[in-house]
């Protein structure tokens, strides 16, 4: 599939990042690019920096040295709303939704970015619709036609009104994605999108993820443990250990890699 | 009727054009198809494909869920005299093969990518077909390579134009079908072989479809959700040959997933299911009530003991108990009931609005029947087959019961064959099995008659009575019931009515002793387990905990005194049983496509418990291959234990 796609110029450029905290170095001068359209992703066993290496990128973390270059623009640090706003949307690792609101309000909080009406305009809405729509309306009426196609296209038409916290683990995945789709990223960051899942949910987030990068065009970072996803789905992998990258390429390039092979399989000393 | 399908859409977009034909819920909308809608749709595919060189007589297969284009295509194929073969779209893609082959197919409608990758597949296994597949939701096919497959939006494009040149042609074709065309083709699921092609005119089709609109006094106003597959014969009566018979609207749901929802938005008029959905239905309301608050748990526990005891003679409209009518103190707690505990129940079932609600496709169980009529939901009981274009039998809205299927419906005789089979004539039976003469010859005779291969009789009222298949009933050899009857399927089905059981197989014909493997309904059992704080690791660990043997030997030795009553069957009570460690399944092969075990496929497989059950052995260790839809296969294994029931 991968083939046909068109896999344009480098928009996400990071620099020798390092980040420690205290004692810790989290990570170490790590430096990869991201191309537009590309289904990039992070690997490494449990505690190689992975997460934090989103995290710089989203703006949550500040590293001590190094840069991150977005779309021609380079930063010392990020700022989450900044990132967010420069169309870079993310999904958690243990995931970080509304609980006790249904899916739809959940996605429809995504959209908030978008939605230009005013506090007011929203707070004291016509209340029988005596004068038609009102602005407040109107726009609501539009998100919510987008966040309708994204529950079409995640397949979750049938929990809708339901609570978050109500729904299957790996429902719950899924509507973080749909909440991460709402904001109509360009990016797209998935903290471990298939972690704690069953075969079948796994192979479903895969055709998800394709898609969505098929679909919207959509460049898809992400971070996973199991390789053979990671392997099936990925255009490029970059491979972290202790904090360090020690591979980066295409995944058959990955796969033969030595340094790799170690870190994963781990080595006589 | 003297007319065709695509002469009927014509009528209505002429007569009623404005008027809705079908409805989608699509982006939690739901979205209306006006009958002029629907013949500028067909209108439109019918021009592409003929582009595409469809022509009178070509077969073409539909793969999808309820979909209105789906149904416009079907409509399309038929204004062109093509054939569409609507197939099971959950069906795995080796079973698509021989019905491609057959007939050789060389177009295709496929819902989505992963229809379109079963078609494909099976491509080289079907040389020179399947040339053109169409598919209705582009997702995930936009970069696909594989040659001739096409949008079907694309198609639509190039219909339009083609219509806009030639604005008659579309008429012209239609004009050029007759009713003694052939409109559609079923293939059988079959027990045991390659499936059979069912060949249907639309004189046979329209011909039921009218005597069912007759029966029930149906109109253009009823409202019908589409969800059984369409490759279903009941379901292609229900929302294709009576939609376009009456000119109703047809629903379909968003998904799968979503049609108890879109059944209680939607509220319809006139329903159809097979007793399983009931009875999911009816289990859900139970888990449901269980864990409602106290009060409301009596309340509905006590009006529900009353509707079952007045209920069903007020929804008949006639005395209960044979001639006691119904007291005027019963009438008034009836009444409140409804106000309180029925009313709000139909409305939660979907089922507030319904006039006509048919159960069929196997036996309904006697508790489950009574309490859909008992909380006033008018469902009633049918016989008929692919074979027969459905509508044999029909029971009259005063005469349901639960062990019947009704009396004969307009334009058909039935006579009982000497060997106890049913023998059906009417307008509605199948032409020929495709291309299969020797099959055709032994199931329909030179005057007309169809055996059914059902044994039944016909009781004191003139309702049908069906206890099984002809072939399958056979006799206990040696033993203390020697000689006796043995019919596994009424076994079977009088264990299936326990909501914890969910599928049996009985053996008996030809040995000392009946005995049966079952599967237990693992929704029901599950809850049953967690309210005892009984814990299980899945299916397999919970099939073989003792408490659950314990449950289900009650139930056994249960229909074991209820066996013992009847004359014809008391030597069929059932003397050892065992609860599979797997679901039987229609990807392995154990099921039929329509939910039927396939008892000798099921004996060949299972051997080791077959001779285990027989043997006298108590436990037995046994591996099992399971197939998954997408083709890969993995395994099951687990040791069995074997339980004695108690027989009079």
């Amino acid at each position: 599939m991968s083939s046909h796609k068109k896999i344009g110029d480098i928009i996400l450029d990071v620099q020798n990042i390092s980040l420690s905290f205290g004692g810790v170095k989290a990570l170490t001068d790590i430096s990869f690019n991201v191309r537009e359209h590309e289904v990039r992703a992070i690997i490494g066993p449990n505690g190689a920096g992975k997460s934090s290496m989103l995290n710089c990128i989203n703006g949550v973390y500040t590293p001590q040295q190094g840069s991150i270059t977005f779309r021609g623009q380079t930063f010392k640090h990020m700022n989450s709303r900044q990132v967010a706003e420069m169309g870079v949307a993310r999904t958690f690792q243990n995931l970080a939704l509304f609980k006790g609101m249904s899916v739809l309000d959940n996605m429809m909080a995504g959209r908030n970015l978008h939605i230009k009406s005013h506090i007011f305009a929203q707070a004291f809405r016509n209340p029988f619709g005596i004068f038609g729509l009102g602005n407040a309306e109107r726009e609501e009426v539009q998100h919510r036609e987008y966040v309708e196609k994204i529950i079409d296209f995640l397949e979750i038409q049938a929990y809708r009104k339901t609570p978050v916290a109500q729904l299957p683990y790996g429902l719950q995945k899924r509507v973080d994605l749909g909440r991460a789709l709402s904001m109509q990223p360009s990016v797209l960051l998935l903290d471990e999108p298939m972690a704690g899942m069953n075969l079948e949910e796994k192979q479903d987030m895969c055709r998800f993820v394709l898609d969505v990068n098929d679909e919207f065009g959509t460049t898809i970072v992400l971070i996973e443990h199991d390789m053979g996803v990671v392997m099936d789905i990925s255009d490029r992998v970059v491979v972290l250990d202790y904090g360090k990258k020690i591979g980066d390429g295409t995944p058959d390039e990955v796969r033969a890699n030595q340094d790799v092979i170690n870190a994963y399989l781990g080595t006589s000393h | 009727m003297d007319t065709t399908f695509p002469q009927l859409l014509q009528r209505h977009a002429a007569e009623r054009p404005t008027a809705a034909a079908m409805r989608e819920k699509e982006y939690g909308i739901w979205q209306t198809t006006s009958w002029q809608g629907m013949a500028t749709l067909v209108e439109a595919i019918a021009c592409g494909l003929s582009q595409a060189g469809l022509a009178r007589g070509d077969h073409m297969v539909m793969v999808g869920s309820n979909r209105p284009r789906l149904y416009a295509t079907m409509l399309a194929a038929q204004s062109l005299g093509a054939i569409p073969i609507p197939m099971y779209q959950d069906a795995n893609a080796a079973e698509y093969v021989f019905p491609v082959n057959n007939a050789q197919v060389k177009f295709a409608f496929a819902e989505d990518q992963e229809q379109v990758d079963k078609l494909v597949d099976i491509r080289s296994q079907c040389p020179g077909m399947l040339g053109a597949i169409y598919f209705d939701d582009p997702r995930g096919l936009r970069h696909y390579a594989a040659p001739g497959v096409l949008a079907l939006d694309h198609l639509i494009e190039a219909g339009t134009t083609y219509a806009d040149q030639h604005p008659e042609f579309f008429a012209a074709q239609i004009s050029q079908g007759s009713a003694s065309d052939v409109a559609a083709m079923f293939f059988t699921s079959g027990t045991t072989g390659n499936p059979k092609g069912v060949v249907h005119t639309h004189e046979s089709l329209l011909n039921r479809a009218q005597a069912g609109q007759s029966f029930d006094k149906l109109t253009e106003h009823e409202e019908v959700l589409a969800y059984l597959p369409p490759a279903w014969i009941g379901q292609n009566i229900f929302s294709y040959a009576q939609w376009l018979c009456c000119g109703y609207i047809v629903n379909c749901p968003e998904s799968a997933a979503t049609v108890s929802i879109d059944l209680k938005e939607i509220g319809p008029t006139y329903y159809f299911a097979p007793p399983r959905v009931f009875e999911g239905l009816l289990t859900g309301v139970m888990i449901r009530m269980e864990d409602a608050s106290p009060l409301k748990r009596n309340l509905f526990h006590k009006f529900m003991s009353i509707a079952k005891r007045v209920g069903p003679a007020l929804t008949d409209g006639k005395p209960a108990d044979g001639n006691k009518s119904v007291g005027l103190l019963d009438r008034l707690t009836y009444a409140l009931g409804n106000f309180l505990v029925y009313g709000p129940l139909r409305n939660n079932l979907g089922m507030s609005r319904v006039r006509v609600a048919y159960t069929a496709g196997e036996a309904i169980g006697p508790d489950l029947f009574t309490f859909y009529r008992s909380i006033g939901v008018n469902l009633k009981q049918l016989y008929g087959s692919t074979e027969t274009a459905v509508f044999v039998c029909l029971q009259p809205d005063n005469a349901a019961k639960a062990d019947t299927v009704g009396i004969p419906c307009d334009g058909v005789e039935i006579k009982i064959a000497s060997d106890g089979e049913v023998m059906v004539r009417s307008k509605g039976l199948l032409k020929e099995y495709y291309k299969n003469p020797e099959a055709t010859a032994e199931v329909l005779t030179a005057d007309g008659w169809y055996h059914t291969s059902d044994a039944g009789f016909l009781d004191a009222d003139g309702h049908l009575k069906i206890i099984d298949r002809v072939k399958d009933v056979g006799r206990i050899a040696g033993g203390t019931n020697d000689g006796a009857m043995f019919a596994p399927k009424y076994v079977e089905n009088k264990l299936k009515f326990f909501p914890f059981i969910k599928e049996v197989v009985a053996y008996g014909d030809k040995r000392e002793k009946v005995c049966v493997m079952l599967n237990i309904d693992f929704d029901a059992v599950g809850n049953w387990a967690e309210r005892k704080n009984l814990p299980y690791a899945g299916y397999t660990d919970l099939a073989q905990k003792p408490e659950v043997y314990a449950m289900i030997q009650d139930c056994v030795n249960q229909v074991n005194v209820d066996l013992s009553k009847d004359e014809m069957l008391s030597g069929s009570q059932i003397s050892r049983f065992l609860v599979l460690h797997k679901e039987l399944d229609a990807d392995d092969g154990e099921l039929t496509r329509t939910n039927k075990v396939r008892r000798g496929y099921i004996a060949e497989k299972y051997q080791p418990l077959v001779d285990a059950l027989y043997g006298g052995k108590y436990e037995q260790f046994i591996e099992t291959a399971v197939k998954f839809e997408d083709g890969r296969t993995g395994s099951v294994s687990a040791t069995l234990k074997i339980m004695d029931a108690t027989t009079r």
